[in-house]
Parts: structure tokens; sequence; C-alpha cells
């Protein structure tokens, strides 16, 4: 599967000046262009797989975050946002202009697996085609959808057909292979198990997998566009709640504010990010709640006892949070350079109904290891099902509880820290098992984690000096970063890393603005986990992906 | 009824021990506050039409239907806490051809309406629609969005709308046991106006888009055209 030869591969620790990565690549780097979080080269578009192949095995950089594609006045662009697993501090940004009359660039896809998504996004989006990908087609919108909506020219008034392709017949001819003798089946949009509006193409060979194709773009909201309308300030916030919607939204919200604060140069009050970091984690719980009761629903079928357990849990939390933010789900609480309000007033009050939920939560975990994890038939159907072994996680692009079910420690809070976490005394969890229970177990001990931090932040607010409660930075009324200013900025939220990518072009308005999902990687590796095995695999196989379509299609 | 004749019961012997039982009180458990009002008749006299309006109103199977933010709304609704079960119309049922209310949660995009379209027809009728959240009423947040269809009654009539940005499950309690209400009372379904249909391909007016696209649709295809520019 992977294109590393041993022989040739760099320790990954080994960190490389800009100027030291610029000899290495030598002649094809054609120009510089740094972004404020890492260099960036620039390099011809027919060189994109010798470059990126050269970073990925000489250099160690192992991760490719995300394409981000965009039109100019005179050229298109992608970027190639590149990272290591090891050491995500140390990041390079690889540049690929392509002719604005016939924008087309080599693809990525044989070096990093994961570009095969990210640049069919790019070419349903913006409409840089991509030489020698192996199946460019719009993966958002409806295949008959006319225009790319976020390059220059796009009228958004003009009309538009969706065809409803129906779900016929399985035995009919056209979804038959006569020599294989396999069967087609539609699971989606809507069902029960699809977590959403995902839709899988399957093909079955008797009661196994042959082939699964994950359908998406039944949520896509113009989530970019939207966020590419609206001023800095304010008017961006309350999306980020959207993307993943699961309870998460502090954690997305603090993508944005970490992006953007690091564009408009804002430096965070401690204060705030003790707030921040208390909230973000209670947010973790949730949606790590949500994950687990919807999981055990595809296990076990039907709205049962796992369910309303955790649903019961998730009541207990939400009410902290709408204690703390006035909401129950779209919370809207961070603000560039800090957060809208202090905590609730009687603050005793808040702190002793945190600690009561702290102490309830060890008992609760200990009910679902009784419920789930000890139960025979739970562990029939999740051990040693939908394995993804760690190099192929890494090839995907897979973060969060998927990566770290694979044994890839990674996590951002810890590697690339921010908010309070250095400060804080936690584990990032891993299981070596690499199957759905392993994934399941992360998401369970990192619910333990998260506790331990909420306790610590709750320790550090109670004694905190009533005359330095600062929760909000001085910030300009209007921000308008400098004139062609890029960042890329990723916080570990609630399915993996998640980052934003912010180009500023001098107004107060982002030019552009391309939302890095976890999840859209993360399901990237469906086929890989579910090709060969049973139905009810593949079923379990997603539902411990634990993916929210609205982060998938945005 | 007697050891020796286990299979035979004398009917006019079990009315007439009923009565009594029910007369002289013996027999509390089936005496409902419903029966004293009634006395000692067990006949009502009533309408059919209303009588079935109030039993549809009373027991309403929902379509388990999730699409976006809303959905998770949605699901406490059901669960615990909130139980809107409570109501008689909490039984949430996977397939459509088992469901009369469905609770459209979340943003329709041109992608997801001509499906949501086929799982409404695919609905027995009669059948009611709660849209839940902003999106189904105007797009919500994300109505300029190049993707998104301005509010679900552009595709399918709904009865009752519920506002909010997710509406908190108590909202959608309210608006659901609204729905029982009216459908109880008999009140119909409002006539809307739909721009969006599902039709065949070769039923669409000639025009640039059409003829452009003559070449990757059938015919006979089931297709939507959005016409943006005059959505509201």
């Amino acid at each position: 599967m992977s294109l590393e030869r041993p022989d040739t591969v760099d320790d990954g620790a080994v960190e490389r000046t800009p100027d030291e990565l610029e000899a290495l690549l030598g002649d094809l780097v054609v120009d510089r262009d740094d972004h404020l979080n890492a260099p960036g080269f620039v390099i011809r578009p027919d060189t994109v797989q010798e470059t990126l192949s050269i970073l990925k095995q000489q250099a160690g950089y192992d991760h490719l975050s995300v394409v981000s594609a965009q039109e100019y006045e005179n050229r298109y662009e992608s970027i190639y946002h590149l990272k290591k697993y090891d050491d995500p501090t140390q990041e390079v940004s690889v540049v690929v202009p392509a002719d604005k009359d016939n924008p087309v660039s080599e693809t990525a896809e044989p070096v990093f697996r994961t570009a095969d998504w990210h640049e069919r996004e790019a070419y349903d989006l913006i409409g840089v085609e991509y030489e020698g990908h192996p199946d460019l087609r719009r993966i958002l919108l409806p295949e008959t959808w006319q225009g790319h909506p976020l390059s220059m020219d796009y009228d958004k008034d003009r009309p538009q057909i969706a065809t409803l392709p129906e779900h016929a017949n399985p035995l009919e001819e056209h979804h038959k292979d006569a020599e294989s003798d396999t069967m087609f089946l539609n699971i989606g949009p809507h069902h029960p198990a699809t977590h959403g509006v995902l839709h899988l193409k399957t093909v079955l060979d008797g009661e196994q997998v042959v082939d699964v194709e994950p359908d998406i773009g039944y949520l896509h909201r113009s989530e970019e566009q939207m966020a590419q309308s609206g001023t800095y300030r304010h008017q961006i916030m309350p999306y980020p709640d959207r993307w993943d919607y699961i309870s998460a939204g502090l954690l997305n919200e603090w993508a944005y504010a970490r992006a953007a604060e690091d564009l408009a140069d804002i430096e965070v009050p401690e204060y705030a990010q003790v707030i921040r970091t208390m909230g973000a984690e209670m947010c973790r719980i949730a949606a790590h709640m949500l994950a687990l009761a919807t999981f055990a629903l595809d296990i076990n079928g039907d709205f049962t006892a796992t369910f309303m357990y955790a649903i019961n849990d998730r009541e207990r939390v939400q009410n902290l949070l709408e204690d703390l933010t006035g909401q129950r789900l779209m919370f809207n609480y961070f603000r560039l350079g800090g957060v809208v309000w202090d905590l609730p007033e009687p603050r005793e009050e808040f702190f002793s109904k945190t600690r009561d939920f702290l102490d309830h939560l060890p008992e609760s975990v200990e009910e679902y290891h009784n419920l789930i994890t000890s139960n025979e038939i739970f562990q029939m159907r999740t051990i040693d099902t939908g394995i993804l072994p760690p190099e192929v996680a890494k090839n995907y692009g897979a973060t969060g509880p998927v990566a770290r079910g694979s044994g890839v420690d990674y996590d951002l809070r810890r590697d690339d820290p921010y908010g309070y976490y250095d400060e804080l005394d936690w584990d990032v969890v891993t299981e070596e098992g690499c199957d759905n229970f392993s994934r399941l177990l992360v998401r369970m001990r990192e619910v333990e984690e998260s506790a331990k931090i909420i306790e610590q932040c709750v320790d550090l607010l109670e004694d905190w000096p009533e005359d330095e409660r600062n929760i909000q930075a001085n910030v300009p009324r209007t921000l308008r970063p400098d004139d062609d200013t890029e960042i890329y900025r990723a916080v570990e939220g609630a399915k993996g890393e998640l980052g934003i990518y912010i180009r500023a072009d001098g107004t107060d308005k982002p030019a552009r603005f391309k939302i890095r999902s976890p999840c859209f990687s993360n399901l990237q590796t469906l086929p890989e986990m579910a090709n060969g095995e049973y139905i009810p695999d593949v079923i379990a196989a997603l539902g411990s992906l634990d993916v929210v379509l609205g982060e998938v299609d945005r | 009824m007697s050891s020796d004749q286990p299979f035979i019961t004398d009917e006019s012997q079990v009315v007439t021990e009923t009565r009594d039982a029910r007369m002289t009180g013996q027999g509390d458990r089936f005496n409902s506050r419903l029966r004293e009002a009634f006395g000692s008749s067990p006949f009502i006299l009533t309408k059919f039409d209303k009588f079935l309006n109030w039993c549809r109103g009373s027991s309403m199977f929902m379509l388990q239907f999730g699409i976006a933010c809303c959905s998770i709304e949605m699901m406490h609704t059901y669960a615990v806490k909130h139980d809107l079960d409570r109501f008689g119309s909490g039984v949430p049922r996977a397939s459509p051809r088992q469901a009369d209310v469905m609770i459209v949660p979340g943003t329709i995009v041109s992608k997801f309406a001509p499906r949501m379209k086929r799982v409404y027809d695919q609905m027995p009728e009669p059948k009611f629609v709660v849209g839940m959240g902003s999106c189904t009423i105007s797009g919500g947040p994300f109505q300029e969005g190049y993707n998104v269809i301005k509010g679900a009654e552009e595709v399918i009539p709904i009865d009752i709308h519920v506002p909010g940005c997710p509406p908190r499950p108590e909202a959608l309690v309210y608006g659901v046991v609204k729905l029982q209400e009216r459908v109880a009372n008999g009140e119909a379904a409002p006539v809307t106006v739909k721009p969006y249909e599902l039709e065949e391909f070769s039923d669409l007016e000639r025009d640039e888009l059409v003829d452009k696209l003559t070449d990757q649709i059938d015919d006979d295809e089931l297709v939507m055209r959005y016409n943006f520019a005059d959505s509201p």
C-alpha cells in the first residue's frame, strides 16, 4: 500500500530549516511563497508527484492535511499542506499554480492516497483539473451541476438540474456483473445506520462486500462560501458550530478562533484560555457520548438501553454547557481574543454542578463497560473487524480517535499545543488493535481524560484572583489582516484534526476560507476497512468512524 | 368458569358478571374516569370521521429521518428526559412506508431534495410533515448558499413549522403536539406552492441548460430543476 521504501526513509524527527528543504528540492522550487505557519515552495504543475515524494520519503512529511485550491485574477492555485505525524509543528506548504485558461495540475494521488478526495473537491468547487487522477468526478455537488461555485465568475442564480438516479431493482442487468455474480446495493442516503445523509454504493458477493464507495454531498451547505462572505470579527463564528454539530461546537469555534487569532496576531488572556479549554473538553465528552450511543445502536439495533444511558449523560453535560454559554447545541461562545462572557453567577453553583457531573462520570463509564465493552456479542461484532493498519491510516490522512485506535500517537492538543493544554496533566490515549473495538475504547478512555482536564480547569478557575479575570483581549472593531497573508491552523476537534486555511486580501472578509474536516479524510478510509468483510461489519466500521455529515460535506 | 369445562365460556354469563362488577364497583380496574363519564353504557355516539381523526392524532408514527444539526435535538426529543412518547408520538420508524409523520430536521441541499421528495412520496396517506428549524423555513443561516434550497416547502408541503436554530426539544415537542391537535380536529394541511417537482427529464421545457445536459441524462430519468433566481 505505502510507497515508502524503508532504505530511503528519513528519521521524521529531524527538523530541517526552510533553506535546507529548498536545497533538498533543488530545481523543483521555482519560487518561495511563505505562509504564516510554514514555508511555502512554489513548483511547476507537472512536478507535483516528484516534489511530494521527496518531501514524504526523504524529509519525513508523511501527513497531507489538506489540499486547498483557489482562483486568483491571473491563475489558479492548489496548496498541499504537509506535516509530520511525529511532530505536526513541522509544516511545509507546496504551492502549485495552474494556468488561468487551462487549469491543469498533476495529481498527488499516487503519493498520498488522501489526495483523491481532496482533489475531487477542488475540482468540484474551484475547477482545477488534476491530470492522472484516477476518478476525477464531482464529489459534493450533483454530477449534472453547471459551473464551479467557488470560482470567480460563478453566477449562483443560474438554474440547475439534479437527478434522482433510480434506486432500481438490484437484480437488474446493469447492476449485475455476469461473471462474478455480484449484486449492487444502495445504503442511504436516508438510512438509520448512515448517521445522517450518507450514501454507500455497495457491491456484494453473497453476503460479503466486494466494493463500497461512499457518495457524499447530501449536506453540502456551502459553508466555505458562507465564511467567505462574513466578516472576521463576528459574522463567521456562528458557522463553525454547524460543521460538526454533535455538540462539538466549542471545539470547532476554536479552530476558527485559532486560525484568525494567529492571522491577526491577537493574544488571548490566560483566564479565557482556561475557560475555553474547559468548555471544549465538555464538548468532547458530549460528542464522544453520542458516538458511543449511536455505535451501540448500530451494533445492537433499535433504540435501546445504551443509547438512552448515553443520551442521559449527554443531557447532563449539555446542561453544564447551557449554563456556560446560554445554548444547548449552537454555542457561539468564543470571540476572537477570548470568550463572550465569564462563568455564570453564582460561580460556586456552576463549579459544584460541574464537580457533581465529574463525580458521577466514572460510575457511568463503568456502566458502559458493563453494558457494551464486556458484552461478548458486542466483542464478537467489533474485535478484529474493520481493520485499519497504521500505515494505511496515515496514507489517508486519518486523525483523531480513528488514527489513535490504530496506534498512531497523534493528538494536536499535545503535539501542537494551544489553549491551556500544555499546562495540564493528562494523557493521549492510543490503542493498538486497529479495529472497531479499539476506536470505541479510545473514545471511552478519552472521556475520562477529558474529565481530568475539566477537573483541573475547575480547580484553576476557582482560585483565579477576582481582579485578573480577563475574558477578552483588545481586538480592533474591524479586523483587516494584511493583504496576501495565508495561514493554516488546526486544532484537535472531536473527530480529529480540524484545520482552517485562510487567505487574507486586506479586506475585512477572508478571500479564501478552506475547512479541513477530519471526517472527510476519515470517511475515505471506509473502503479499506470494509472491502472483503460482511455487510454488518461495514455498518460497524462506519459507526466506529463516527462521521458527521455536516462536517464531511461542509 | 368451572374446571370441568376448560374451553367453553358462557358468554351471557361473562357479560352479566362484567356488568354486575361494573355497577357494584368490584372491578375497579375497568373503571376509568372516562368510564364514569359515560355511565354504565358501553356505547358512545360520535361521527366516524371524528373518531378516526382522534385515533390518528393520538398515535403518530414518526419517520426516523436525520438530516443535519436539528436531528441531534430530534434524537434528544425521542430519548430520555424529553421523551416524545409521552404524547403518543414517539415511535420512530425506519421505513417511510410505516410512518405518518415526517420531521424534516435540517438543511435541504440540491442533491438531497429529490431524495427527500422520494421519501415523502413513499409515505402512505394521510401523512403530515413537521418542519424543524430555520433551514426548513427559509434556508436559515445558509440561505445565501449556492447549493441550498430555501426552505423545505419548496419541495414538500409542511403542516407545522418549528422555528429555531436548532429548536430546543421542548419546542419540537410543542410543535408535534400542535400537529396532533390539528390532526385530531381534522384540520387539513395547507396547500403550498411547490416550485420544485420531480419530473422526467424529457418533460422539462427545453432551454439552454436542458440542451446542454441531454447527453448526460436519460430521457426517462427523474430530475428536479432549481430556478434559484425565482426563489424567495
